[in-house]
């Protein structure tokens, strides 16, 4: 337990002087997706329920905010707060209409409703349609930390990255977690222990909504822009991809394949153009395949199997 | 290099959170010595054939140029990326060049959408947008941002009032729209609805379709069931393209006249004179028009395969007019190149006495065309008749009209 | 009569047989997503995909080796369904053993994969194929304006599904197809080769997705973008329609899209959505989808 503290603490360490060294609007970029990822983890990972939908909560969240602040003119953290509130009900919809199917199904529904919310998004005149939200303000944190700054902003998003972080961490260790996970492994089970599996189901649905909403809101507010990009079924499965890369039902997986993915993308744009998209399907390929635990899955096996020999 | 160019940039503005803006160098020099120019454009998608490798290759020949003629004492970059006509993507892109790349200027930006998002960061960050690509009104009015931001080549309210106010003219006076669902269309239409307007026409409806549609015969029943007389297309590229075969796979092109608002030679001859023949609309430039267009047309000619339309022509003059104004004021600062290009005519194959207004709006003439009969074309890309020259202070919305706030007295 | 409801007659036929043509697109992929998920129990994500290269391969058949339409509509559909065939081989048979979602993840993979390639080397903008002579103008039967080729995908679809429902309802080979999807086991013990019958239904499947392409191409622009823009709604589709039965995927696919060709007409905001909307009130009336049994 103390060696995971002193790792948290390098961690967190690193995290504050990161934007000295590298580009401080990519690292807040890792970030939002880190956190995203991390919410989607939370329904994957730990109640084994593939939403192959989750960039639309991504996406209503950052038009909430966007618009919020931009056309209400409220400060940056009101936005970010009704944005993720928004999320969390538009997933008490969706997850309500998407369990009452399993498996395979419920993937389809949840990418088909968020399709549909796509549609709506292009349509609907607060959004801008195919030109976006476009130039939102940072604003002002508490009336007076300057958030167009971007190093003011990055340490903002670190908290708010940190809080949602601890969040689901907590989550997943508490009783609530624990059914959730029974549910993952054995529903039938859990209903015959007598647990309200829809209930369970939907709770960690709303709240995957939510906390996937908070880090949508937070990169309206880095990029200054709500986007439909945000909302397509491809970040759905960048989400997918970043989750099972850095490994389904661990806790650091998704940040690790979020920052590997984000990184790879920004790297690679220039270099080879549309190829991106080959390599990231390759990524998906060869995952599925060879690597279904991921980066720290694999990691975590490794380390399991040389301490046990010894 | 580049990340320890970033490193530094990054450290120092840790250590002075306060001097963000201040960072600029001072009036008087060159930033490290290079002016670094972007060229951001759709490199694959509906709108590449207007602009994409073809703007790229005009502003080469631009610096190229340049550097024969004033043998400048800095260097010059050109650097360029795909925006994928996605604004987040050319906005973020932008944000990333200024911030890390040191990038002085970006121009050609077609696509409104993304113009617009990238307009708002290149003023955030205090450079210069030479917009040779994009047509939206909005750049010169409700988003206008007049010291970084030139509207160069053309725009929605040059385009819609050639064919807005002949083809009204001529009779056909009920007009549908068939509108390209973002900045661009919106622009398009609501300047043409005030042209058919203006020429005493009505306007019935319109239809809105996706950016890059795939299949526009659903929206084009739509636009039959209007009974206009003339269905408008306020959108451009491929979507124009398609559109026009769709009206003809459909036989509306028998009973009702299809006017591209935003059609351009590449287009033309995409569809060939067969089908296009007759059509009216407004062009910023045309490679057949004198001598000294001709040369140069046949110069790009040589290396694209491809005559150039305005957009490249207008790439051209724009970077090669931008870097005439830093040799002259022998700095890339912002402020003092903008009010150095604005005092200075336009002279080039593009423009003959083009001026940069107040507000940002590049004046010069613009030609009302008519496709010709296949059997009036003499060789390839022998396609216009050039109706009429439309003086540049008539074919652009005057200052009077303008919604700029930060010009408006 | 000239109008009803204030819309001309003559758009309103013309939105009924658009929508008429995507029911038919509909159909097809759904009817090989059924056959696929009946016997892999996967869902294809690549069918898009496979769809997209069906029209592509059209366009560069035509392009580059002088091919002609009539030539790739058989040609590709056997070129994509050998893909499949490889696909199945490689990848997809070491996955059944697993949870089905992998199999809609690698799936998806694929499709990116192909897409990517696809845009890499053509661009999004979209290549036009012209119709062939044979098919080109139109029927003009007074009340409304009929592209013959329109008519031709309608007719090619649904002959299409037909003949795929009468080989797995009605012939022999059919009912050990049937009989495998019910008990692979069982069906393995008397002798019948399932994995074989598994790799040539999955290399069926995809091919019926190209055959979709093929006939799509003139009809549309051939865009890397093409299938995963259908794909999404033909999900929607199959939830409506549950994946049980050959018949039930065929008429959900034609009705879904009749009902978005009329509300092209009478309100078209909504046309793109109406799909989803009729998957929601499915799933909330009955929700094994209109044809699918409970399982």
């Amino acid at each position: 337990m103390n060696r995971r503290r002193i790792g948290y603490g390098i961690l967190l360490a690193l995290m504050l002087v990161a934007p000295t060294v590298v580009y401080p609007v990519l690292v807040m970029k890792v970030l939002c997706f880190a956190l995203f990822a991390c919410a989607f983890n939370l329904l994957i990972g730990y109640t084994g329920l593939l939403s192959f939908g989750h960039a639309v909560f991504l996406g209503t969240a950052g038009y909430v905010a966007g618009h919020s602040i931009k056309v209400w003119g409220f400060p940056p953290e009101l936005g970010l707060v009704c944005a993720a509130l928004a999320a969390a009900a538009l997933g008490w919809v969706i997850g309500s209409l998407a369990i009452r199917r399993s498996g395979i199904y419920f993937a389809m529904i949840t990418l088909a409703l968020a399709q549909m919310m796509y549609f709506v998004f292009l349509q609907v005149p607060f959004t801008g349609g195919e030109d976006g939200l476009q130039g939102v303000p940072r604003g002002k944190l508490l009336g007076f930390i300057d958030l167009a700054d971007d190093f003011n902003l990055y340490y903002f998003v670190l908290a708010i990255f940190v809080f949602g972080f601890w969040l689901i961490h907590r989550t997943i260790h508490s009783p609530f977690g624990q059914v959730l996970k029974a549910i993952r492994e054995n529903e039938a089970r859990a209903i015959s222990l007598g647990y309200d599996v829809a209930k369970y189901k939907l709770l960690a649905f709303v709240l995957s909504a939510g906390l996937a909403g908070l880090a949508g809101a937070t990169k309206t507010l880095v990029f200054r822009f709500a986007t439909l990009t945000d909302a397509h079924w491809h970040t759905s499965g960048e989400v997918v991809l970043m989750t099972l890369l850095g490994g389904m039902g661990t806790v650091f997986g998704p940040v690790v394949g979020a920052a590997t993915i984000v990184t790879l993308q920004n790297e690679l744009a220039d270099k080879v153009g549309s190829l991106v998209t080959v390599i990231m399907g390759a990524i998906f390929v060869v995952c599925v395949l060879a690597f279904r635990r991921g980066i720290v899955g694999e990691l975590g096996a490794l380390y399991k199997k040389m301490t046990g020999a010894r | 290099m580049m990340k320890r160019k970033a490193l530094a940039l990054a450290l120092s503005t840790l250590l002075l959170p306060a001097a963000g803006s201040t960072l600029a160098q001072a009036p008087g020099k060159i930033s490290g010595d290079v002016v670094k120019i972007a060229v951001l454009t759709d490199m694959s998608g509906v709108y590449s054939a207007l602009g994409g490798k073809g703007s790229v290759l005009a502003a080469e020949m631009a610096v190229e140029d340049f550097k024969a003629q004033f043998k400048p004492k800095f260097k010059i970059e050109l650097v360029s990326a795909d925006h994928q006509n996605k604004a987040d993507v050319g906005s973020n892109k932008v944000r990333e060049w200024y911030d890390t790349e040191g990038v002085d200027m970006v121009t050609d930006v077609l696509n409104s959408g993304v113009a617009i998002a990238v307009a708002k960061v290149t003023t955030e960050k205090n450079k210069i947008m030479l917009n040779t690509g994009a047509a939206s009104t909005r750049l010169t009015n409700e988003d206008c941002a007049p010291n970084n931001v030139v509207h160069y080549v053309y725009d929605t309210y040059a385009l819609a009032n050639g064919p807005g106010k002949a083809v009204t003219k001529a009779g056909k006076d009920t007009w549908f729209f068939l509108t390209a669902d973002y900045a661009f269309g919106h622009s398009l239409e609501k300047d043409s609805t005030e042209a058919v307007k203006a020429a005493g026409g009505k306007v019935l409806g319109a239809v809105r379709h996706p950016l890059n549609a795939s299949d526009f015969s659903s929206f084009l029943l739509q636009a039959q069931a209007s009974k206009a007389k003339v269905i408008g297309l306020a959108n451009a590229g491929g979507d124009t393209i398609n559109s026009i075969k769709a009206a003809n796979e459909f036989g509306i092109t028998k009973t009702q006249t299809v006017v591209g608002l935003l059609t351009t030679i590449v287009d033309i001859h995409a569809l060939g004179l067969p089908t296009t023949q007759g059509m009216m609309f407004t062009e910023g430039f045309y490679w057949n028009l004198n001598k000294e267009t001709r040369d140069w047309s046949r110069r790009f000619f040589d290396k694209h395969k491809g005559m150039p339309n305005m957009l490249p022509a207008g790439t051209y003059s724009a970077v090669l007019h931008y870097l005439k104004a830093v040799q002259a004021a022998g700095t890339d600062d912002t402020a003092t190149v903008m009010k150095k290009m604005k005092e200075t005519p336009i002279n080039d194959p593009f423009a003959k006495g083009g001026k940069i207004r107040e507000d940002g709006r590049m004046v010069h003439d613009m030609y009302l065309v008519e496709v010709k009969k296949p059997s009036e074309s003499k060789e390839p890309w022998d396609y216009y008749n050039v109706k009429q020259v439309i003086p540049g202070d008539e074919a652009f919305q005057p200052m009077a009209l303008s919604r700029c706030a930060a010009v408006k007295k | 009569m000239t109008e009803i409801f204030g819309v001309p007659i003559q758009a309103l036929y013309g939105q009924l047989m658009l929508g008429l043509v995507n029911g038919s697109f509909y159909a097809v992929l759904s009817l090989g997503l059924a056959v696929i998920f009946g016997m892999l129990n996967i869902i294809n994500f690549a069918h898009g995909a496979m769809y997209m290269t069906g029209a592509m391969l059209t366009w560069v058949g035509l392009e580059y080796l002088g091919i002609g339409y009539w030539w790739m509509l058989v040609l590709a559909p056997i070129a994509v369904g050998l893909i499949g065939i490889a696909i199945e081989r490689l990848m997809l048979q070491w996955l059944y053993k697993l949870d089905h979602l992998y199999g809609l993840l690698l799936t998806f993979g694929l499709a990116l994969m192909i897409e990517g390639l696809f845009r890499d080397l053509y661009g999004v903008a979209g290549q036009p194929y012209s119709i062939p002579e044979m098919l080109s103008g139109a029927f003009n039967l007074g009340f409304m304006f009929l592209p013959k080729y329109r008519a031709w995908i309608i007719v090619a679809s649904l002959a299409v599904c037909f003949v795929t429902w009468f080989m797995i309802e009605k012939t022999r080979l059919g009912a050990y197809l049937r009989a495998a999807t019910e008990n692979p086991q069982l069906t393995q013990a008397f002798g019948i080769n399932v994995p074989l019958m598994v790799m040539l239904t999955y290399g069926f499947g995809v091919g019926l997705a190209a055959f979709a392409g093929v006939l799509a191409a003139p009809a549309t622009q051939i865009s890397p973008l093409m299938g995963s823009n259908l794909i999404i709604v033909v999900f929607a589709v199959v939830v409506v329609g549950g994946m049980g039965s050959i018949l039930g995927s065929i008429v959900t696919g034609l009705g879904l899209g009749v009902i978005e060709g009329l509300t092209k007409v009478f309100y078209p905001e909504a046309s793109s959505t109406v799909v989803f909307v009729i998957m929601a009130i499915v799933l909330l009336v009955r929700p094994a989808g209109l044809f699918g049994k409970e399982k």
